[in-house]
């Protein structure tokens, strides 16, 4: 039985308004976090990794109530702090620390940093100044400064001396929780080894819990004893690094791995490759969020497309379901001015359409699967004459996929959580032929 | 391939920045020489302050002058361009040498549609009217590969996401067909997933126009990914210089070595390099490198930085600024002592064999 968690973390929730007029009407919602659960054990170190936008920021942020969560409960230490007033909250701010990205805009550029280091002491009553010191002088060196530093201020420090004196700062309180958001990010290569050497070092000594933030795979994996991967404010996969990282389960979790350049040039080429933006958090995709990215997304079971020609059908259907595709900039895009007609208003020949079409999304014509291609026909059809929501909806209903009408639940697969329908037993997955898109040339 | 096809298209020789600062004279680069052929990648890899950025800006003079002066000779096609005159520099960037800078949103201005923006270069090097220009940037929208180029050339640049913007800086920097690409850090602000989606482009695009591209970056694994050569940059010298594959298996320079085995997320072997970039307005004497270096004898902290010597392997420019590599000295001292690759193996046993065979090395350990 391993030891009670020190931070559990439930659904936890943080939405941002959108709103419009004077009356400040919410007209949307920005979905940062969108209810993520896992826990932190005392002494161990758990990461949190994903792309810009994801949301693991904000979860960091909201977590430690710097910023007030929309829905769930953080208990620490078995007490749930999101109910905490402010008094408490100030006692849970001298157990929990929190360090940033940029270490030159997280001081005070007048202040000395024996100063700033010793701040939150003062903050949290300690009066004897010479006490403050001694614990300062003592800290700055276990951070691997000395304790003459402590007279001296931010700009005579490089970028990992003051990435050693947040550290400093952040110990000084003698926490039992750090969140540590981005801490290496801006430093180079050979000072980011130093600094996750002393963070790897300083909670062995001092037996901290950690939250790492990163959006660097090799930072997280060389720190991390768990993992949490995000997608656009969820978590899709979570587990042990070692198993998330050396044989990811979830589609997004290998694409992410896949896409980290190898520092080897024989291995040039081997990545997976994904298409496409991080979609819109205030909007994301219905079912499993990242359906409209996913390389292995589950096809019907009456087709039989390959999975790259399916993807591409997949593509046609999100852009239409979305009703941003207008025909006539698109047959600008694809086709020689001179088969355009040249007046503005008037009406574009089905077959231009349906070669532009079939050109912006690399649709082969006509498709192996003839209930596909009739599909894809119709859907050109309506295109033409009745509207690109139209189009749309007759795709939606000739290609439903299981990833985008239900989200996946995180479920247990080889003492991981994995959130995707390939690994739902109740989901028949007949995934279409598996098709790596790499970075070479040899392709 | 050009009409000469010994002659490199890029050709930097000895080239020196130096900005006369309050603090004193900073030599941000000091004596740095490479070639670059057309069709070919070459990429300048250091830490920041390394001076990788500014030897690429003083190809096409876009540093400030004064406070900076260039000298050396930076030869593109037959033209020495550190002479060349203002308006002669002004036809060059964004005609025969384009430029990617590392944030894209810096790099387009807000007020104006991507489409007046990419117009607006192709109309300064090409002699065509508005309405050919725009279709041209639609063309090359669409190559670049942004959904729905002709819808997408009204937007405007905060209507892009990152990746998208610096396909858009792509776009713009390829309107006039350069020979030359000079892309400096085009991907470190962007996310690895989107990252991938850029270096693939890059690569597509320098087949299809048969460009020589210069890429600055600090990420050794971008450089293993998409470099034919390498020039690895430290405290404006260059340290080693040579083809990618002998680079990552058989690292010559302490510095590199170095560089290598500090890479996070490679098993336990993370090693970090331990103390700081020298201070730019008074470098150490001998080697740049040696306050850093494990390996620093006396003569490494004495005179002049040594000059890039010959290493021994398949590739002729394969070069290293060590005293190591000086006859007389056993370079096998600071050769094989890294593991360079993710998997090690196959690296460590052709590196042995090299050692062998120099006729003054000490012979494998």
């Amino acid at each position: 039985m391993k030891a009670d968690p020190l931070v559990e973390v439930e659904n936890l929730t943080k939405h941002y308004p959108i709103t419009e007029g004077v009356l400040r009407r919410e007209v949307g919602r920005v979905r940062a976090v969108d209810g993520i659960s896992f826990d932190i054990r005392p002494g161990e170190t758990v990461g949190i990794v994903g792309e810009s936008g994801c949301g693991k920021s904000t979860a960091a942020t909201s977590l430690l109530r710097l910023e007030e969560p929309t829905d769930g409960r953080v208990l620490f230490g078995g007490e749930d702090i999101t109910t905490y007033d402010k008094s408490q909250l100030k006692a849970f701010r001298r157990r929990a620390q929190m360090i940033f990205q940029d270490p030159s805009s997280s001081f005070d550029p007048r202040m000395s940093i024996g100063d700033s280091v010793a701040e939150p002491l003062k903050i949290h009553g300690m009066r004897d100044r010479n006490r403050r010191r001694r614990i300062v002088e003592d800290l700055l060196e276990r951070v691997g400064l000395s304790a003459r530093d402590a007279d001296r201020y931010p700009h005579e420090f490089s970028g990992g001396q003051k990435q050693r004196v947040a550290l400093a700062r952040a110990l000084v309180v003698n926490p039992d929780f750090i969140v540590a958001d981005e801490p290496v990010s801006a430093l180079d290569v050979s000072i980011q080894a130093e600094i996750l050497g002393l963070i790897d070092d300083i909670q062995a000594e001092f037996g901290l819990s950690i939250l790492l933030i990163s959006h660097d795979m090799g930072v997280v994996r060389q720190i991390c004893d768990r993992v949490n991967v995000m997608y656009l404010g969820e978590i899709v996969e979570s587990g042990p690094t070692e198993d998330v990282f050396d044989d990811p389960q979830h589609p997004y979790t290998k694409a992410l791995m896949g896409s980290i350049p190898k520092p080897d040039p024989r291995r040039r080429g081997e990545g997976i490759e994904l298409t496409g933006d991080v979609p819109n958090p205030s909007d994301p995709p219905t079912g499993c969020r990242f359906h409209t990215r996913c390389p292995s997304v589950i096809a019907p079971d009456d087709v039989s497309l390959g999975q790259e020609a399916w993807r591409n059908v997949l593509h046609f259907r999100s852009r239409t379901a979305r009703g941003d595709l207008d025909p006539r900039s698109l047959a600008e895009s694809h086709l020689p001015t001179e088969e355009l007609p040249g007046d503005e208003d008037a009406d574009l020949a089905r077959d231009a359409v349906n070669q532009a079409v079939r050109a912006e999304f690399d649709l082969p014509s006509p498709l192996s699967d003839s209930e596909a291609e009739r599909a894809v026909t119709d859907a050109v059809d309506a295109l033409v004459e009745e509207g690109t929501a139209e189009a749309g909806e007759l795709l939606r209903e000739a290609f439903p996929t299981v990833c985008a009408n239900r989200a996946p639940e995180l479920v247990e697969t080889d003492g991981r959580r994995v959130a995707c329908h390939l690994h739902d037993e109740s989901v028949e997955a007949t995934p279409q032929e598996d098709v790596t898109f790499g970075i070479g040339d040899d392709d | 391939m050009s009409d000469s096809d010994t002659q490199p298209l890029l050709s930097v020789d000895d080239l020196h920045v130096q900005f006369d600062t309050d603090g004193g004279v900073v030599r941000a680069v000091d004596g740095v020489s490479f070639d670059v052929d057309r069709g070919e990648t070459v990429c300048i890899v250091g830490e920041s302050g390394s001076g990788k950025t500014v030897s690429c800006e003083a190809i096409t003079k876009i540093i400030d002058i004064p406070p900076g002066r260039v000298s050396g000779t930076v030869d593109f096609d037959g033209e020495n361009l550190v002479d060349a005159s203002q308006k002669r520099l002004q036809q060059v960037r964004g005609g025969r040498i384009g430029h990617i800078f590392q944030n894209p949103q810096g790099a387009l201005n807000p007020v104006y549609t991507v489409g007046t923006q990419i117009i607006e270069a192709i109309q300064l090097h090409r002699d065509v009217s508005k309405g050919d220009a725009r279709e041209r940037a639609i063309e090359l929208l669409d190559r670049v590969g942004i959904p729905e180029a002709a819808a997408r050339v009204s937007d405007y640049p905060h209507e892009f996401s990152g990746g998208m913007r610096q396909r858009v800086v792509i776009a713009m920097a390829l309107a006039a067909e350069p020979d030359l690409l000079i892309a400096d850090e085009p991907t470190t602000a962007l996310d690895v997933t989107i990252q991938a989606q850029i270096l693939r482009l890059l690569r597509d695009l320098q087949k299809e126009f048969d460009m020589g591209i210069v890429f600055i970056t600090h990420d050794l694994g971008v450089v293993a990914e998409i470099a034919d050569r390498v020039v690895v940059m430290y405290a404006g010298k260059v340290m080693e210089r040579g083809d990618v594959y002998e680079l990552f298996e058989d690292p010559a320079h302490p510095y590199t070595q170095a560089l290598l085995e500090c890479l996070p997320g490679r098993g336990d072997a993370t090693e970090a390099i331990g103390g700081s970039l020298p201070d730019p307005t008074d470098p150490p004497d001998g080697c740049r490198f040696n306050p850093r270096c494990e390996y620093a004898v006396e003569e490494c902290r004495v005179g002049e930085q040594v000059p890039p010597i010959g290493v021994d392997g398949p590739d002729d420019d394969h070069c290293a600024a060590c005293v190591y590599y000086r006859d007389g000295y056993d370079s096998s001292t600071v050769r094989g002592t890294v593991t360079a690759t993710t998997d090690g193996g196959t690296a460590r046993e052709a590196k042995t064999a090299d050692d062998s065979e120099q006729p003054d090395g000490g012979g494998p350990q």
